[in-house]
């Protein structure tokens, strides 16, 4: 039988921290089991840290809330280990289309580019993401997953935090080394600490209506701009799985929302969308304003602010749960890296800068959006009616109207982990940006037919650490590389082995010879930390602009931070360290190793 | 019909132009955005310079609003 994640209850449970004579010490504790902490815990368990999350509630969200999760947050969703659950149960879709009274001005195709793993968007109720991914904590032994532990008080100290927390049971006390908040807009957390999102609020009110139907609308986005059947407001229409629709509607601000909540108003404006004889159930109902704001700071000392907690959007756009995941992506490396004393604690300064940027442009672009959608002013009213009027005909006007800008990642060009470019690229992947998907096949698993292995660039980015991406020549592939691309390889190893993996990419006309002799060396000189690709259709050498000796470093989170033309050893190790947040003289380690038991990463000498 | 006026898309940041050309009006009264509306139309007018365009422009404008 089917789970059914609307009403399943996960139960409280008694953890051994409760009779302990001290509060323990957890390296990791996150605060919130909605999609970002999940997301954080899990990353963080599957690399090794153990991690506790604790959640105030015992359920999964209420209503469906969230449900537009694009492509990037599939690709960390798939790192993660249930990506391919939440696609095969979501609905996919990459067509949007703009209507303005009773005309489509024009449709869009947000992955207007094939051979992606992974389609633009899908659409899935947030409680099935957050079903899901408990599922996938549940699995993993390094998770403790508390539910109805509410936390009541947050005291930072030197070296740690302390927590109190609410059980059914009575309170209990934990110390963390690191506390990650992602408890939600309102965050209990953020005022406990006497901390704020500023912002503004817009004064506009939206009613969300999820009806089930059988329908014949395809697989969508549909936006109506003073559609006849809602005059002076805009209408959204979105297709979920399980037959659901969402339908949001524009009320203005002057709609008491409590009345617009009541099913006799509810089911007339539905009706007036789908036509007289449509045969629906309202599931959801709710009447929602919004802000655009954000915390100052994401890091406060020990304790470091995710998702709704840190900011928060408009829902045009679908930049909440999507910015949300990132964020997590962006902070769980960076927290185990300081964890396991392969980087200074001061890495966790560039999850700060890095995702604070990132939720300004997510402002930014809601903002603007929400504006359009909004006019403020009579003129801003005259000038949206005019844009959308030469819309149809005019293909600038198109680029004006604005009923979302659909989540994006952010492009971290301007973070500090980056070494900017010495030599020469083209296109729009550049340091700091998130990492493009591309089909090759995976030279280590093609069998005696020579038939490969098809699979994803993306999949085999996939860490644990750093991946040096490298364009192999087919002459130098044909002696199974040179002494000198071998001997990189070594200094790699054993100049950064431990955080960065190597991926040599073979171009499409490799032969099989070239093939099994590259496979056999970088066996030799890499063991499991070197995979061999073959770029069977050339997208890789096209989208990242590569040439026969292109060098990319990708970070653990797949935004690539340095690139070069040719590998030079010496460079990739500084990269490396700046990208650690270490410094980035020549020859320097990172400060605080020798104060850590383990080897830090970067000591080994590396041969010349 | 005549194909001098561009109507692809030139601008190199459409969402950051809109957001100008709104926020110009801020705190005005409506007359004096009518104001404002009217100078902008004379000095970018001026900058294309070439009437033939200007009159196909605004041709493509009045249709527009007479059609709907």
């Amino acid at each position: 039988m089917d789970t059914d994640y609307q009403t399943l209850q996960f139960a409280y449970r008694r953890s051994p921290d409760q009779d302990a004579a001290q509060p323990p010490l957890h390296p990791v504790v996150v605060v919130g089991a909605g999609p970002v902490g999940l997301a954080t815990a899990i990353d963080l368990a599957q690399h090794g840290v153990p991690v506790v999350l604790l959640d105030d509630d015992c359920t999964l969200s209420t209503g469906s809330r969230a449900i537009c999760f694009a492509k990037r947050t599939l690709e960390i969703f798939d790192r993660l280990g249930c990506g391919q659950r939440m696609v095969d149960k979501g609905v996919s879709w990459n067509v949007g289309r703009v209507y303005f009274h009773q005309r489509q001005l024009y449709a869009f195709d947000l992955l207007p580019e094939a051979d992606h793993a992974r389609p633009a968007f899908i659409n899935l109720q947030q409680y099935y993401v957050e079903g899901y991914l408990a599922e996938r904590a549940i699995q993993l032994n390094a998770i403790a997953l508390r539910w109805r532990n509410r936390v009541t008080g947050i005291a930072p100290q030197g070296d740690h935090v302390e927590l109190t927390v609410e059980t059914p049971e009575g309170p209990y006390s934990l110390h963390a080394r690191y506390c990650v908040v992602a408890d939600g807009s309102r965050s209990p957390l953020r005022k406990l600490m006497g901390l704020e999102a500023r912002g503004r609020t817009f004064k506009d009110r939206f009613l969300i209506a999820d009806v089930k139907m059988r329908a014949g609308f395809p697989s969508e986005r549909w936006f109506w701009f003073d559609p006849p059947f809602h005059p002076n407001q805009s209408v959204l229409l979105h297709r979920q799985p399980d037959d659901v629709w969402r339908i949001d509607f524009q009320l203005g601000w002057d709609a008491d929302p409590e009345l617009e909540k009541q099913p006799e108003r509810v089911i007339p404006r539905v009706r007036a969308v789908l036509g007289a004889d449509a045969e629906f159930d309202l599931q959801w109902v709710s009447v929602y304003t919004f802000s655009c704001q954000r915390m100052a700071r994401f890091r406060h000392g020990r304790v470091l602010f995710a998702g709704d907690a840190a900011h928060g959007v408009s829902p045009f756009g679908a930049r909440g749960a999507n910015s949300g995941v990132q964020d997590a992506d962006n902070l769980a490396w960076k927290l185990r890296f300081v964890l396991q004393h392969q980087a200074d604690d001061s890495l966790l300064d560039s999850y700060a800068s890095e995702r604070e940027y990132a939720a300004d442009e997510n402002i930014l672009n809601s903002t603007r959006s929400t504006d359009f959608i909004t006019p403020k002013t009579p003129v801003s009213r005259v000038f949206r009616d005019a844009v959308l009027g030469l819309a149809e005909n005019c293909e600038f006007a198109r680029r004006l109207v604005n009923s979302g800008r659909l989540s994006l990642p952010a492009v971290l060009r301007e973070s500090p982990l980056n070494t900017p470019d010495t030599d020469i690229f083209e296109g729009a992947l550049v340091p700091g940006a998130p990492c493009v998907d591309a089909p090759c096949v995976d030279g280590a698993r093609v069998d005696a037919q020579a038939v490969g292995a098809q699979t994803w660039l993306l999949t085999v980015l996939r860490g644990p650490g750093f991946s040096g991406l490298w364009l192999i020549d087919a002459a130098d592939a044909s002696q199974g590389l040179t002494s000198a691309q071998c001997a990189a390889l070594a200094a790699l190893r054993e100049g950064a082995g431990k955080v960065l993996s190597v991926v040599l990419v073979l171009p499409a006309d490799a032969t099989e010879a070239m093939r099994v002799q590259v496979c056999e060396r970088a066996r030799q000189y890499g063991g499991a930390a070197i995979d061999v690709l073959i770029d069977s259709r050339g997208l890789i050498a096209q989208r990242y602009d590569g040439r026969p000796g292109s060098f990319y470093l990708v970070r653990p989170d797949q935004h690539l931070c340095a690139r070069w033309r040719q590998l030079v050893v010496a460079q990739v190790r500084q990269a490396l360290l700046r990208a650690c947040g270490g410094a980035v003289q020549a020859g320097e380690v990172a400060t605080d190793a020798a104060t850590h038991d383990a080897q830090h990463p970067f000591q080994a000498g590396v041969k010349p | 019909m005549s194909t001098n006026l561009r109507t692809d898309a030139r601008l190199s940041d459409p969402d950051g132009f809109y957001e100008a050309l709104i926020g110009l009006h801020q705190d005005l009264s409506e007359s004096q955005s009518q104001q404002v509306n009217a100078r902008l139309i004379l000095l970018l007018s001026n900058q294309i310079g070439d009437c033939a365009v200007l009159r196909e422009a605004m041709q493509l404008a009045r249709a527009g609003v007479l059609s709907t």
